[in-house]
C-alpha cells in the first residue's frame, strides 16, 4: 500500500458515514421514521426491505436529493450538510440508479463528463476525459469504450458506465440501488466481483436489494427496514436467509411454494412460428413456436426488452399478428379481438397493471366485472344489476383478500399488491383455460409475492395451461415446469425445470446457446 | 424570371425563417416545445418598428424586440417548467397572446411611414464569384450576414462545448442531467428565452429589413408555424435548417414571381392566364407545415427522426420515465 488513506482512484477514503435519527414525511406517508443507518470504508452494507419500505426515500436523503424531516448525517465523524446531488458528489458520495441515468444518444466520455468543469473552459475535453477513463477502467478492471455511445451497449456494460461515472467524480462510497434487477446472472456475478474488488480498495458500498440471496452472497453487514422504520442491523455471518425474511415481512414466510404433481394433459395454447412488430417497428418476435399444455406453467426466461411483452401481446389479440398462428384449443384464433379471447375463457394478467389491467378511476367492484359487465346476471337489457355486482366483488374480496375499505374504493387508492390482487381476483375466478402472466409479481412485496404464486400454483391444479413472463429468474425456477428462454424475439431452447439451472439459463438469456459454443 | 434574383431573395426571406426555426431548434432541443413562436415573432416586428419610429435607431428597435419576444417567452416557461401545464396548449396560448399584444400596441403603426432600417452591403471580393456571389454577397442586409455566422456557431455550439453538451442532456433525459448537479429547470428557462429572443429578431427582420413596415398579423403571415414545421424536417439540425429556411425563402418568391410572365419555358404561363392557380401556390408552403406537423405528432415517427427523447415533457425530480 502507498497510501492508506486513499483509495486507487486517488481520492481520499470514507471511513465512516452515518445517518442519525432521519425522519422523512411525505403528505400521508411517514416514508422513513428515525432511522440510523452507517457504512464504513471496506464493507458491502445492505439495506434490505420490501417495496415502499424507505430505503430509496433513504438513500434518496443521503444523495441529496430529498431533505430530511428531522435527523443528521456524519461524515467521518463531522456533521455534513448534503443539499443537493452537486453537494453529496462533492463529499465523495456516488449512486447507482435503479433506472441508469444515462443519455442514450451521448458516448460514455460525454456522459461522464456530464456536469463538470472543463479544463478548456467552454470548450469540451472529451480526450482529456477518455483517457482518465481509460485509467480507471484499468484500476478496477472495467472495459469499457469512452467512444461507444451508450445505445449500443448492453445494460451491463451501461452499469459500468454508471460506476466509472461515480469514480469519475471521486465516489469513495457507493450507493447502489437495486443494481441486479436488469442483469443477468453472469452479469450480476461479474458486478461483484467488481464490488469486492471496490471494497478491498477501501470503499464503502451500500447495496439495496430485495433479493435475499444475492444480500448473503455480497454484503458484510445488513440493515433490514420495515414500514420506515429500521428493524435492525446484523453481520451476515450471523444471520440466515429464513430470519432476513421474517424481519423483513414481519412474520413467518414460506419460501417456495410446494407445486404438487400435476397430471399435463392437452395442449391448450399452441403458437406457430408467430411473428409480430414492436412498438418501435423493428421485428418484436420472429417465429415463436410453443406449446402450452393444460396443468402446466411454461415460463418465459429473458432480459427485459427480448420481446416478452410482443409476446403476451399478441397472444391476447392486443398486437397484431404478421405471420405465424395462434391456437387456443386446437382453433385458430390468430388475431381475434380481445373480447372473442375472453368469450374462450382466456384470461391476462398485463405487465402494466395501472395501465392494461384495470381502469384507475373506476371502483374496486367495477374493475372486478370488467371482462364480464355487459353479460347476465351483472347486467341486463343494458342495465347494470348493481345489487348482483356488489355480491359478486364483495365476495372477491373475502376470497382474494384484497385489503381496502369497501369495494366503492377507487382502484387507484389501493396499494400495489391491491391491485394486483383485484386484477387477479377478476381473472382467476372466470375457470380459465390458459392464463397469461406477465411479470404477476413485479414490484410486490414478499407477502403479495407469496400470495399471487400460490394462486397460479391453485390454478395449475385445476388444471389451467400457464404462460408465466417474467424476468425474475427465482420466479421462473420457483413456479415452471418448463422454462422457455427468450432472445431477441426468439425462443433460444425450452429446458424441463430440472435441467435448467441460473447458469444455463443466463447463457441462454445472453444469446448464446451452449451447442453453438462447444 | 430571373433565377438569382429568386434565390437572392429567397436568402433575404429565408433570414426570417432561419432565425426562427434555429430558436425554435434550440429550445426543443432543452425538451420544451414552444408552439408560440408565430406570436413572438409579432411582437418581435411590431416592437422592433415601433421603436426604430419613436427612436429613429433600427438597432434600438432591433434590440428592443429581442428583448421583449424573450420576455413574453417566459410566460410560457413559467406556465410549462415551473406549473407543469401542456406544453403544446401553452404554446398554442402564446401564439394568441402575442397576436393580441402586437395588434394592440401596434394600433396605427402602419401608418407611420418610413423609418430608418438596418444597413445593406455587398461583401468586397466574395460578391465577385459567380451564381454564389451575387446570390449571398450581393446588396444584402447585414442580418442576412449575422444569420450566415449562427449556423456554424449554433452547430459547434451544440455539439463541441460543455453548455451544448449539457443541452443535449437536459433534453435527452433530464432525471440523468439532474442527477449529475446541472440544473434542468434554469437550462430549460434559458433557452427557452434564448428562442424567444430569435423569434424577436425574425420578426424584427421582417419590419426593419426584408418587408419594412407593420402590417398587423400579416407582417409574419403564419412563417412562425413554418419555423415550427421546419424544425422537424430539419430533423433538429441547424445546418439542416439553414437549408430548409433559405429553400423555404426561395420558394416564396418563386411563386411571386412565376405569376409574372405570360410566357413559361415556352408555354402559355397557366400561373398568368388562372390567377387563381396562384392561390394554390402559396398555399403550399402551409399545407407542408400541416403535414409536417401532422408526420411529427407522431411519436414513433418522431423519434426516429431524431427529436429530442424528452421533448414536451415537463420534468419533476423524483418521477418515474423522462
Amino acid at each position: 500500500m502507498i497510501d492508506s488513506n486513499r483509495l486507487p482512484s486517488g481520492q481520499p477514503r470514507i471511513e465512516s458515514l452515518e445517518m442519525r435519527g432521519v425522519s422523512k414525511r411525505f403528505p400521508g406517508v411517514l416514508a422513513n421514521d428515525r432511522v440510523d443507518f452507517d457504512v464504513r470504508s471496506g464493507e458491502v452494507h445492505a439495506l434490505l426491505g420490501e417495496n415502499g419500505a424507505g430505503k430509496s426515500t433513504l438513500m434518496k436523503i443521503l444523495y441529496g436529493l430529498y431533505h430530511p424531516d428531522e435527523g443528521e448525517i456524519l461524515l467521518n465523524g463531522q456533521p455534513a450538510t448534503i443539499a443537493s446531488p452537486t453537494d453529496s458528489i462533492n463529499l465523495g458520495i456516488g449512486m447507482i440508479h435503479q433506472h441508469f441515468m444515462l443519455v442514450q444518444t451521448l458516448t460514455v466520455a460525454e456522459n461522464v463528463a456530464l456536469g463538470l468543469p472543463s479544463s478548456r473552459g467552454l470548450l469540451t475535453d472529451l480526450d482529456k476525459v477518455s483517457k482518465r477513463i481509460l485509467e480507471l477502467a484499468d484500476i478496477y478492471g472495467l472495459r469499457i469504450d469512452p467512444s461507444a455511445y451508450i445505445w449500443q451497449l448492453s445494460v451491463g456494460q451501461q452499469q459500468r458506465v454508471e460506476i466509472i461515472k461515480a469514480l469519475y467524480r471521486g465516489a469513495a462510497l457507493l450507493i447502489l440501488d437495486e443494481p441486479t434487477a436488469v442483469l443477468t446472472p453472469q452479469e450480476v456475478d461479474e458486478l461483484f466481483v467488481i464490488m469486492r474488488q471496490m471494497t478491498r480498495d477501501g470503499h464503502a458500498l451500500i447495496f439495496i436489494s430485495h433479493k435475499l440471496h444475492e444480500v448473503v452472497e455480497i454484503s458484510n453487514r445488513v440493515s433490514v427496514l420495515r414500514d420506515g422504520r429500521k428493524i435492525g442491523t446484523k453481520m451476515i455471518s450471523e444471520t440466515t436467509k429464513q430470519d432476513l425474511a421474517n424481519w423483513m415481512v414481519g412474520r413467518e414466510v414460506g419460501f417456495v411454494p410446494d407445486r404438487g404433481l400435476v397430471q399435463r394433459g392437452e395442449a391448450r395454447l399452441t403458437l406457430e412460428a408467430v411473428s409480430c412488430g414492436s412498438d418501435r417497428g423493428t421485428p418484436g418476435l420472429r417465429g415463436v413456436s410453443l406449446d402450452i399444455f393444460s396443468g402446466e406453467i411454461l415460463g418465459i426466461a429473458g432480459v427485459s426488452g427480448n420481446g416478452q411483452r410482443e409476446l403476451a401481446e399478441s397472444i391476447t389479440g392486443l398486437r397484431k399478428v404478421t405471420g405465424g398462428r395462434v391456437r387456443l384449443e386446437g382453433q385458430d384464433v390468430t388475431n381475434f379481438l380481445p373480447g372473442e379471447l375472453t368469450e374462450r375463457r382466456l384470461s391476462y394478467i398485463p405487465e402494466e397493471r395501472m395501465r392494461d389491467g384495470m381502469i384507475k378511476d373506476f371502483s374496486v367492484a367495477e374493475n372486478m366485472i370488467l371482462r364480464e359487465h355487459h353479460k347476465m346476471p351483472y347486467s341486463r337489457a343494458g342495465f347494470l344489476n348493481l345489487g348482483e355486482i356488489a355480491r359478486h366483488s364483495q365476495a372477491l374480496i373475502q376470497k382474494f383478500q384484497v385489503k381496502t375499505p369497501s369495494q366503492e374504493t377507487l382502484a387507484k387508492n389501493l396499494s400495489g399488491g391491491n391491485i394486483q390482487k383485484v386484477v387477479i381476483a377478476r381473472e382467476l375466478s372466470r375457470s380459465p383455460r390458459v392464463i397469461i402472466a406477465a411479470q404477476p409479481t413485479r414490484g410486490l412485496d414478499i407477502g403479495a409475492t407469496e400470495y399471487v404464486r400460490q394462486q397460479l400454483i391453485e390454478q395449475r391444479k385445476a388444471g389451467a395451461a400457464i404462460l408465466l413472463i417474467s424476468e425474475d429468474l427465482d420466479e421462473i425456477l420457483a413456479l415452471s415446469d418448463r422454462i422457455a428462454v427468450i432472445y431477441e424475439g426468439q425462443v433460444m431452447d425450452i429446458l424441463p425445470r430440472e435441467a435448467a439451472t441460473p447458469e444455463k439459463l443466463g447463457l441462454l438469456m445472453a444469446g448464446v446457446k451452449e451447442d453453438a459454443v462447444a | 424570371m430571373d433565377f438569382i434574383i429568386i434565390f437572392q431573395a429567397g436568402v433575404a426571406t429565408g433570414t426570417v425563417l432561419l432565425f426562427a426555426t434555429i430558436g425554435e431548434l434550440l429550445t426543443e432541443r432543452s425538451g420544451v416545445l414552444n408552439l408560440g413562436v408565430e406570436g413572438m415573432m409579432l411582437i418581435g416586428a411590431m416592437t422592433g418598428f415601433s421603436v426604430t419610429v419613436a427612436t429613429g435607431n433600427p438597432w434600438l428597435g432591433l434590440l428592443a424586440a429581442m428583448l421583449f419576444a424573450g420576455l413574453v417567452s417566459q410566460i410560457h416557461a413559467l406556465i410549462t417548467i415551473t406549473l407543469h401545464a401542456d406544453q403544446v396548449v401553452s404554446g398554442l396560448a402564446l401564439t394568441f397572446l402575442g397576436t393580441g399584444i402586437s395588434l394592440v400596441l401596434g394600433e396605427g403603426l402602419s401608418k407611420a411611414g418610413t423609418v430608418a432600417l438596418l444597413p445593406s452591403f455587398s461583401v468586397p471580393l466574395l460578391s465577385q464569384i459567380p451564381i454564389l456571389g451575387p446570390v449571398f454577397f450581393t446588396r444584402q442586409s447585414i442580418l442576412v450576414y449575422i444569420g450566415y455566422f449562427l449556423v456554424p456557431v449554433t452547430w459547434y455550439f451544440i455539439n463541441r462545448t460543455r453548455p451544448g453538451l449539457h443541452l443535449r442532456a437536459v433534453g435527452e433525459y433530464p432525471a440523468a442531467a439532474d442527477a449529475l448537479g446541472i440544473n434542468v429547470h434554469g437550462m430549460r428557462y434559458l433557452y427557452v428565452f434564448i428562442g424567444g429572443m430569435l423569434a424577436g429578431l425574425a420578426g424584427a427582420t421582417i419590419s426593419l429589413a426584408v418587408a419594412p413596415g407593420w402590417f398587423s398579423e400579416l407582417t409574419t403571415a403564419g412563417q412562425g408555424w413554418i419555423a415550427v414545421g421546419l424544425v422537424i424536417f430539419a430533423q433538429w439540425d441547424p445546418v439542416r435548417a439553414a437549408v430548409g429556411s433559405y429553400a423555404f425563402g426561395a420558394l416564396r418568391r418563386l411563386i411571386l414571381d412565376i405569376q409574372g410572365p405570360t410566357v413559361l419555358f415556352g408555354f402559355a404561363n397557366p400561373f398568368y392566364y388562372n390567377p387563381y392557380w396562384g392561390f394554390f401556390l402559396q398555399m403550399l408552403p402551409y399545407a407542408f407545415t400541416v403535414i409536417v406537423l401532422v408526420i411529427g405528432s407522431r411519436e414513433a415517427i418522431r423519434k426516429r427522426l431524431g427529436s429530442p427523447a424528452a421533448l414536451g415533457n415537463t420534468y419533476i425530480r423524483g418521477e418515474r420515465g423522462l
